[in-house]
This record gives C-alpha cells, sequence and structure tokens, in this order.
C-alpha cells in the first residue's frame, strides 16, 4: 500500500463541472446561513443563530475541500464546528438568554458594527485585489500534513510557538479567573 | 451482462462502485444495528442467569431460530407505537435531534477500509480513501454531540437538559483523550490514512499495533465508551438519576433513532479500533491485497468477525460494571487519561526519533 494522492481515484472527467456546482451550493450555504445566523427574521432564539453558526462552519469546510486543503477542512470541522461551537451552545443554553431575544438595534450597536464590517471589507478588498488568480494551489500545501507540519515548524516556527503560547496565557487566565478562592 | 461494465467511462464507473459500496455499507450497519440490539438481550440475559428474548422467529411458523425474529417484532414495535409530542418542546428542534444522532456514525464509516479489494486492484473495499482519515473521522464524532445537545434543549424539561449538558461535557472531554491516544500510531506509521495504517499492521498478529501500543488502545477503548454513551459512562442518560436522560420525552420512531444511534456508534468506534489496533482486514497470519473475488470477500469476513468480537466486548462491559459518578468521569477523563496519553505521545516520539532514523 503506498502512500495516496485523494483525487487518485476519482476520473477527471467528472471533476470540473461537479466542482464548478459545489463550489456554488457551498459558497451559497455559507453567504446563506452566516446571513440567518445575524438576521433570522423566523426566530431571535440564540440557540438557533449557534446552529446556523456551525452550518456556516461545516459549509466553509467544503470549500476547503474543494480547494484540496483537506487538512484544514477537517481541522476547521473539529475544532470549529465540534468544540468550539459545542461550548458556545453549552453556555447559551446554560444563560438564560430571553433578555436576548427582545433586545432591539440601538444606534450604538448600528454604528460600531457598520464602521467594523467596513474595516473587515476594506481588509478584504484590498487583499483579494493583490492576489492572483490560480486556478490550483500549488503542490506544497494541497493538504499533505506532512509538508504543512515542516512549513509550520520550520518557515512559520517563531509565530506557531508564540501563538501556542498565547493560547497558555489565556487558559492561565480563565482558569484563574473560575477560581475565586485560589491561595 | 457484467462483462460490458469495464468498457463504461471510468467515471461513471466510479460513480456505479461508489454508490454500491455505499449501499452495501449503509444495508450491512443497519443490519447489524439490529442484530446487536438482539445480541445485546441476549447476552445480557446469558450474564444474568436468564433466558432473554428466545421465542420469536419466523412469523406464522414454528420455526425459533435463536429469537432472532425479535429484530422485526421490535422494529414493528417502535414504527407503531403512538409518536407523541408534548406541547411544551421546541418542535424543530425535537424533530431534528435524533436525526443528528443517526448521521455521523454512518459517515464514520465512510473512511473505514473494511477489506482490501475485491480482485480488481482499482477498485478497493473503502468509500472514500482519505489521505486525513483520522481526523475526518474525529471531525464527524464531535459533531455527534449536537444531536445530544440539541434532544436535551428541545425537550424543554430538566431531565433531558441535564442530560444534554452532561453530555456534551462527557463528550468534549473524552474526544481529547481519545485524540491524543491515537497519536502514537501515525507517529509509527507515518500516515494518516487508514489504508495505510492496516498496511503497516498486514504481516500478521504480531505486527498488529495493540502490542506496540497497548496503553493507545486502553484510552482509545475507554474514550469510545464514553463517546458512545455506554455504560460505565452513560451520565446522559443514567435512569437512575434523570429518569432517561435526554431521550425522556422522546417515544416511537424517534427515540428508535437514538436507540439505534448508539448502537450505529458503537459500529463505527468497533470498526475504528479494529483498523487502529487489530490489523483491519487483515487475518492473523498476514496477507496482502486481494487477487480474487473470494479471497477479497474473505478480507470482509475478517474484518467483520473482529468488529463482532469488538462489539461483543462493548456489552459484555455494559452488563458487567456498574456506572462511575459523574465527578469520577471527568477527574478519569481530564486528570489520568490526558497526562497518561500525553505521556504515551512522548516516549512514542523519543523512540521513534532514535530507533527509526
Amino acid at each position: 500500500m503506498q502512500p495516496s494522492d485523494e483525487t487518485r481515484s476519482i476520473p477527471n472527467s467528472i471533476m470540473p463541472p461537479l466542482t464548478d456546482f459545489l463550489f456554488y451550493a457551498f459558497s451559497g450555504l455559507t453567504l446563506a446561513c452566516g446571513l440567518l445566523c445575524v438576521l433570522n427574521p423566523f426566530s431571535r432564539n440564540p440557540v438557533t443563530s449557534a446552529m446556523f453558526l456551525v452550518l456556516t462552519i461545516v459549509s466553509m469546510a467544503g470549500l476547503f475541500v474543494l480547494l484540496h486543503a483537506f487538512f484544514l477542512a477537517a481541522v476547521q470541522v473539529l475544532v470549529y464546528a465540534g468544540a468550539v461551537m459545542v461550548l458556545f451552545l453549552f453556555v447559551i443554553m446554560l444563560l438564560d438568554l430571553r433578555e436576548e431575544e427582545r433586545r432591539r438595534f440601538k444606534t450604538f450597536t448600528l454604528g460600531t458594527g457598520a464602521l467594523v464590517v467596513a474595516v473587515i471589507a476594506g481588509l478584504l478588498v484590498r487583499v483579494l485585489s493583490g492576489a492572483l488568480p490560480v486556478s490550483r494551489p500549488g503542490p506544497g500545501i494541497e493538504g499533505d500534513t506532512k509538508v504543512l507540519g515542516r512549513i509550520l515548524f520550520e518557515q512559520y516556527l517563531l509565530p506557531f510557538e508564540v501563538l501556542s503560547l498565547l493560547l497558555l496565557v489565556a487558559m492561565v487566565g480563565a482558569i484563574l479567573l473560575s477560581k475565586k478562592d485560589m491561595k | 451482462m457484467f462483462e460490458s461494465i469495464q468498457y463504461w467511462d471510468p467515471a461513471a464507473q466510479f460513480v456505479l462502485f461508489s454508490a454500491l459500496k455505499i449501499l452495501v455499507v449503509f444495508g450491512v450497519t443497519m443490519g447489524f444495528v439490529s442484530l446487536a440490539v438482539v445480541a445485546e438481550r441476549r447476552v445480557s440475559a446469558w450474564i444474568q442467569d436468564r433466558v432473554g428474548p428466545n421465542r420469536v422467529g419466523i412469523p406464522f411458523t414454528n420455526i425459533r431460530f435463536l429469537g432472532l425474529g425479535q429484530m422485526l417484532a421490535d422494529g414493528l414495535k417502535f414504527l407503531l407505537k403512538e409518536d407523541f409530542t408534548p406541547n411544551y418542546v421546541r418542535t424543530v428542534y425535537f424533530w431534528l435531534a435524533p436525526a443528528i444522532t443517526m448521521i455521523p456514525a454512518f459517515l464514520t464509516l465512510a473512511v473505514i477500509p473494511f477489506g482490501s479489494t475485491l480482485g480488481n486492484s482499482s477498485n478497493r473495499m473503502v468509500i472514500a480513501d482519505l489521505n486525513v482519515g483520522i481526523l475526518y473521522t474525529f471531525g464527524i464524532v464531535s459533531l455527534g454531540v449536537y444531536g445530544i445537545v440539541l434532544a436535551g434543549y428541545a425537550a424543554n424539561s430538566k431531565y433531558p437538559f441535564l442530560g444534554g449538558i452532561r453530555s456534551s461535557a462527557q463528550m468534549i472531554s473524552y474526544e481529547i483523550a481519545m485524540g491524543l491516544s491515537v497519536i502514537p500510531i501515525f507517529l509509527l506509521v507515518g500516515s494518516l490514512n487508514l489504508g495505510d495504517v492496516v498496511g503497516y499492521q498486514s504481516g500478521g498478529l504480531h505486527t498488529w499495533l495493540v502490542w506496540k501500543q497497548p496503553l493507545a488502545f486502553f484510552i482509545f477503548l475507554i474514550a469510545a465508551f464514553a463517546e458512545t454513551n455506554r455504560l460505565p459512562f452513560d451520565m446522559p442518560e443514567s435512569e437512575t438519576e434523570l429518569v432517561g436522560g435526554y431521550h425522556t420525552e422522546y417515544s416511537s420512531m424517534k427515540f428508535a433513532l437514538f436507540f439505534l444511534g448508539e448502537y450505529a456508534n458503537m459500529i463505527a468506534s468497533c470498526s475504528m479500533m479494529v483498523t487502529l489496533f487489530f490489523g483491519g482486514w487483515t487475518p492473523p497470519w498476514g496477507a496482502s491485497a486481494a487477487t480474487t473475488l473470494w479471497a477479497g470477500l474473505g478480507h470482509v469476513a475478517w474484518f467483520l468477525a473482529k468488529m463482532i468480537a469488538m462489539m461483543l466486548l462493548f456489552i459484555w462491559v455494559r452488563w458487567m460494571l456498574p456506572r462511575f459518578r459523574y465527578d469520577q468521569l471527568m477527574d478519569l477523563g481530564w486528570r489520568r487519561f490526558i497526562p497518561m496519553a500525553l505521556f504515551n505521545i512522548l516516549v512514542t516520539a523519543f523512540v521513534v526519533a532514535l530507533w527509526q532514523r
């Protein structure tokens, strides 16, 4: 048994139309679920919003698969949909959020929201206009965990370690805050 | 008639074989699920010195056939009971939760190599041969918790809610231990592809990874009990404290979906353990990919036999051990298994670095 390539067993002739269709399906799903997460006309239930966020994350994982970033797709589902959102749901269910359900928009919230959206949109436009259109990612990042590990631990070792330290600090902080009687 | 298939377009062949594999795996799994329910009842009866359901055979005859007709009788009962929806439930989630419980178990089975080939090397006996197979599995397994959490939330009453909360904490905790426990396997094999894991163990009984990684297997097995909500860790539905836990308000086929989902999850985790630790489809004397149809079917049979043995272990443990207390469960997960798994990773990494370079 040799190390295999994901696309090996899938003949190329069915790839292009299927890929196009799946791209539009997943992007549509991502956008629709993202919208329903923040602006649901049928329900103001926070659990419903959280569930739509889960769907958004899963459909984004679908987009990663179409880019041949299999590792990223699996980690996206595993970490965000499977762990982070479950904890969110946990907290939402434990808190009594009736107050939130009734809340209406205020001028201040609308203003800050619009500002944040504008900044992120500006950032996106700048990045996307500078990016070159490529049909396929280079062989180095195509879902191979070995190559990904090499890049992470050689080229980006310092940012990677700093990030893990940041997570550790956040974890210690959370434990310290939750233990009030710690001597 | 069948000869003409090989002149088809490869794309059409691929679609046809994939569809066939999906249908067969789904059908066989559903069959095993209902068989497992009967096996559970018979084995529990045997352990408790009772007789168990041995009467129902083929309808309208006197043929009892080991009581296997009980499968049909149980299914029929679930379908025909009144499907009662209390008026205080959150309806959408109440309908959604049983389905969400069932789906992940079947999605996990997609990456498990349940046989080598059927004589033709281009058509391997795995639905999706992913390079990140194990990560895919953990991703899907981590989605399984939504079914139970939403069921607890949808029921909108106290005991199911407590069951849902317990399950989310329990499943997340043990997912970490489970994920950490398999890392040594992939350090040894050098690939995340489950086909490669089986290939590494294809030299026979002595190459099975359970001998090299007994600690990993031990942690994985116990985490699997917790992930499938089986006794000794069935806290989310413990009937002495929470009535029925997350499925208290469910009846008829909706309850059956939770019930069958538990067994489907069991089959998925047993298949996973067979693949990771017990050589997958390879017989104990070792094998390479089959070159004839019968050898291929033999490999599938070996896989199923090992899976059934693991299922019997699950059933046996359920009827032999008492339930843990919730704080004991959390303590075991976080303070025993996670450090043990980390230690195992460290030792294995050192061994691999020193001996295999």
